[in-house]
């Protein structure tokens, strides 16, 4: 099971952080190519991401790269390149619609092609920015079989609903929630948005609980230093540990005997148990089978 | 002479003519007001202007703000100089050939065994202090340019021939506690300021805030608990550099996880281990060098912070230091090299610009030695086939930890087995450098000529390397 617990973005025009990133010990990495790039930089910063993809291990850590839209003179030519370096993923930014993720589909689609990479290879990843986009979430989570997740931009979608966001978070919670439901809806993960106080530890801490709380899969992060507070909101303690696995080995022995009933402690099991304690010896980094 | 009994001289000049320093001496200094030190460049302008000449200079270290002493080599007033490091534009041209003599780079433990044995032999020391009685009773703790502990200058103030202080304070008398004291000094001069305040505190010791210097910091925290270091009663010291001392910030959640307490922490001693002391976490201070203004305060306010001398410290001639009792302690490197060799004192680009400090002293003594430094330094690795200059040789150093993994000495196959019990990422020295070398290529070795300009001194007064000049710095 990938875990997308953190996502660390990192500027695509800073060759020593697209060189360190997965460091910090990440799931995922993201490369930007969009709003952190200036126009003028697009070009230089588009050719480090594909040499970073090319030449750099990162020992396993997804590789995803946001690329410019699609409706900006940047977008394909990102799209192109990011696929012909290898990514694991592309994220597309302010995602409204459907249309707009198949249109970046059928893109990689024919990049794939192009460079030699095997069909359905590169997954991507819808970043939902507006209004208009969280109403559509349940279509954009179900449109594409290469959708691993649908994540949410907090600071555009604030902008669009003319409001600011709060320490709270109360104006972003009808949303969360929505997103959340069309990735559940669709199989597929919730990714938050950023935390951008950087030095506000208990702030970061309180806005991971909460998404968490809500269902969220992980969060895009900023900066290194989050990414270790991330994985500390998503451990597990050891008595959900402990517990987890009694229920997956009681899960294992019931199917070895061939019985379809699982019961541990002299209760029923039901699938949903068991699959929330897969969860669970997930992120406690321990594999399942 | 103001009083019977009183050593106060009205200048420098007066006391220089009491005390009698002629052409060919060797002059003394500390290095505790470090880049805001006054004191060294005031007395060799002083001997200078009254003609001195061929002097050796033995400071227990020079960094940046010496500069001036590069004219002072040129018109032939110092000859040779031992220090333990030394940076910016002296360093620079002594690199590039300015001396005659190589100069001579000690360890902090080395040079307290080299003056108690008499094999160095101070004529005149010049120490300056924050503040002093008009006998000679000074400490670090008092004035405006308080230092915090005086522990190199008291190897000084015990061995030379002839004792001048520089105060910018005479106390009244009796000024306790007595780091130096009234029986060891022949002189006493009130100046207008021995140190700049801003330059005694600076670089120090912040926390670090960068992410890769907290990744290692934090990697060499969970390696040292994991070889079962962080039990109760165990001591520790850290290097400078910012991961090295961030290093404390770890251990410290450690050591509240696990509940138990350091018996002492050594060395320079920093504004983190002073709120593990008054937290009750670490029992004693030994403090030979106070880093930031809060250890200065501390030593003064909190009766087990306390002063301790070179000797004390590190010194391997003596009867025994605390370098040998410690557990652990962490240590930044410039360079390492396969056999685990560290270089502290020379750049990449083979110029000097570092000091060789406490490094191999704790080093050797130390049950565990930690050295610490991110893989790659820009576009440079820091992990190679052989380092520019050895300071500390590779058999004492027991675990290298960078921010992409760390590797053992084969020596110790007991502490690989318990990290890689633990988890943490242990990987082959050579591993690490393959790794480097990805990222960057291999790098064109630094061409040196045949110029020695530095002798380095291990410890125990042997040379352990040489410095050569760079060729790209000879005319």
């Amino acid at each position: 099971m990938r875990l997308r617990r953190s996502m660390l973005y990192v500027p695509g025009n800073a060759p020593a952080m697209l060189r360190d990133a997965h460091i910090y010990g990440p799931d995922s990495v993201m490369f930007d190519l969009e709003d952190s790039v200036s126009p003028r930089e697009k070009d230089a910063a588009r050719h480090l991401v594909f040499r970073a993809l090319k030449d750099y291990d990162y020992a396993g850590v997804e590789r995803v790269v946001r690329v410019n839209g699609l409706d900006t003179p940047y977008g394909l030519e990102d799209i192109q390149a990011v696929v012909a370096g290898g990514v694991d993923a592309v994220r597309l930014p302010k995602t409204d619609c459907p249309e707009d993720l198949l249109a970046v589909e059928r893109a990689v689609e024919a990049a794939e092609r192009r460079f030699g990479r095997p069909s359905g290879s590169v997954k991507l990843i819808a970043a939902i920015e507006s209004a208009r986009g969280i109403l559509s979430a349940r279509e954009i989570a179900a449109c594409s079989p290469r959708l691993v997740a649908i994540a949410i931009g907090a600071e555009d979608f604030v902008t669009d609903l003319h409001t600011t966001r709060s320490p709270e978070g109360v104006e972003l919670l009808a949303a969360r929630s929505l997103l959340v439901m069309a990735a559940r809806a669709a199989g597929i993960m919730a990714i938050d948005t950023v935390f951008t106080g950087v030095d506000d530890e208990e702030g970061f801490l309180r806005e991971a609980r909460l998404a968490k709380q809500l269902g969220f899969d992980g969060k895009s992060v900023i900066h290194p230093s989050q990414v270790a507070l991330i994985r500390f909101v998503y451990e597990p303690s050891p008595e959900e540990i402990a517990k987890a696995r009694r229920v997956v080995e009681a899960a294992a022995d019931a199917e070895a005997k061939g019985s379809g009933v699982v019961s541990l402690d002299g209760k029923m099991i039901d699938k949903p148990i068991v699959e929330r304690a897969l969860r669970v010896l997930a992120l406690a980094g321990e594999a399942s089978e | 002479m103001s009083r019977e009994g009183s050593k106060v001289y009205e200048s420098l000049e007066r006391a220089l003519d009491a005390v009698g320093v002629e052409s060919g001496m060797t002059v003394s200094f500390h290095h505790h007001f470090r880049e805001g030190d006054l004191v060294v460049n005031m007395v060799v302008e002083a001997l200078a202007r009254r003609g001195v000449r061929d002097l050796t200079l033995a400071p227990s270290s020079l960094t940046s703000v010496h500069a001036p002493l590069v004219g002072r080599v040129k018109d032939g007033t110092i000859r040779s100089i031992r220090t333990s490091g030394l940076r910016g534009p002296l360093a620079d041209a002594i690199s590039a050939g300015l001396m005659d003599e190589p100069i001579l780079v000690h360890s902090h433990g080395g040079r307290a065994r080299a003056m108690d044995s008499g094999e160095v032999a101070v004529d005149v020391a010049f120490l300056g202090v924050p503040a002093c009685d008009e006998r000679g009773n000074a400490n670090g703790t008092a004035g405006r340019s308080a230092c915090g502990s005086l522990g190199y200058a008291m190897v000084d103030a015990r061995n030379a021939r002839k004792v001048v202080l520089l105060t910018e304070e005479i106390a009244p008398y009796p000024l306790g506690p007595a780091s130096i004291r009234q029986d060891q000094v022949d002189a006493v001069v009130k100046v207008d300021s021995v140190g700049d305040p801003a330059g005694i505190g600076k670089g120090a010791t912040r926390m670090t805030r960068d992410p890769r210097e907290l990744l290692i910091a934090s990697n060499a925290a969970r390696a040292i608990e994991a070889v079962g270091v962080v039990r109760d009663g165990f001591s520790l010291q850290t290097g400078s550099g910012g991961a090295s001392l961030a290093v404390v910030r770890f251990l410290r959640e450690a050591m509240l996880r696990r509940g138990v307490k350091a018996s002492f922490a050594l060395g320079g001693i920093t504004s983190q281990l002073v709120r593990l002391h008054e937290e009750g976490l670490v029992g004693a201070l030994l403090d030979t060098q106070s880093f930031d203004l809060d250890a200065a305060r501390s030593l003064a306010a909190n009766p087990g912070h306390r002063e301790i001398d070179a000797a004390y410290y590190a010194s391997p001639g003596g009867k025994g230091c605390a370098v040998d009792a410690l557990d652990v302690v962490v240590l930044s490197a410039m360079e390492v090299d396969l056999e685990l060799n560290v270089n502290v004192i020379t750049g990449s680009d083979g110029v000097i610009r570092g000091a060789s400090g406490g490094h191999c002293d704790t080093a050797a003594g130390a049950a565990l030695t930690v050295v610490v430094a991110p893989l790659l330094r820009g576009r440079l690795p820091t992990v190679m086939d052989r380092v520019t200059t050895v300071v500390t040789p590779g058999r004492s150093v027991d675990l290298l930890v960078t921010d992409r993994g760390m590797a053992v000495n084969p020596r110790r196959p007991e502490l690989l087995e318990a990290l890689t019990r633990a988890g943490l990422p242990v990987r082959d020295v050579a591993w690490l450098k393959r790794l480097a070398e990805s990222y960057t290529g291999v790098p064109r070795p630094v061409e040196f000529d045949d110029r020695v300009v530095g002798l380095v001194e291990y410890r125990d007064g042997s040379v352990i390397d040489t410095i050569r000049r760079p060729k790209a710095l000879a005319r």
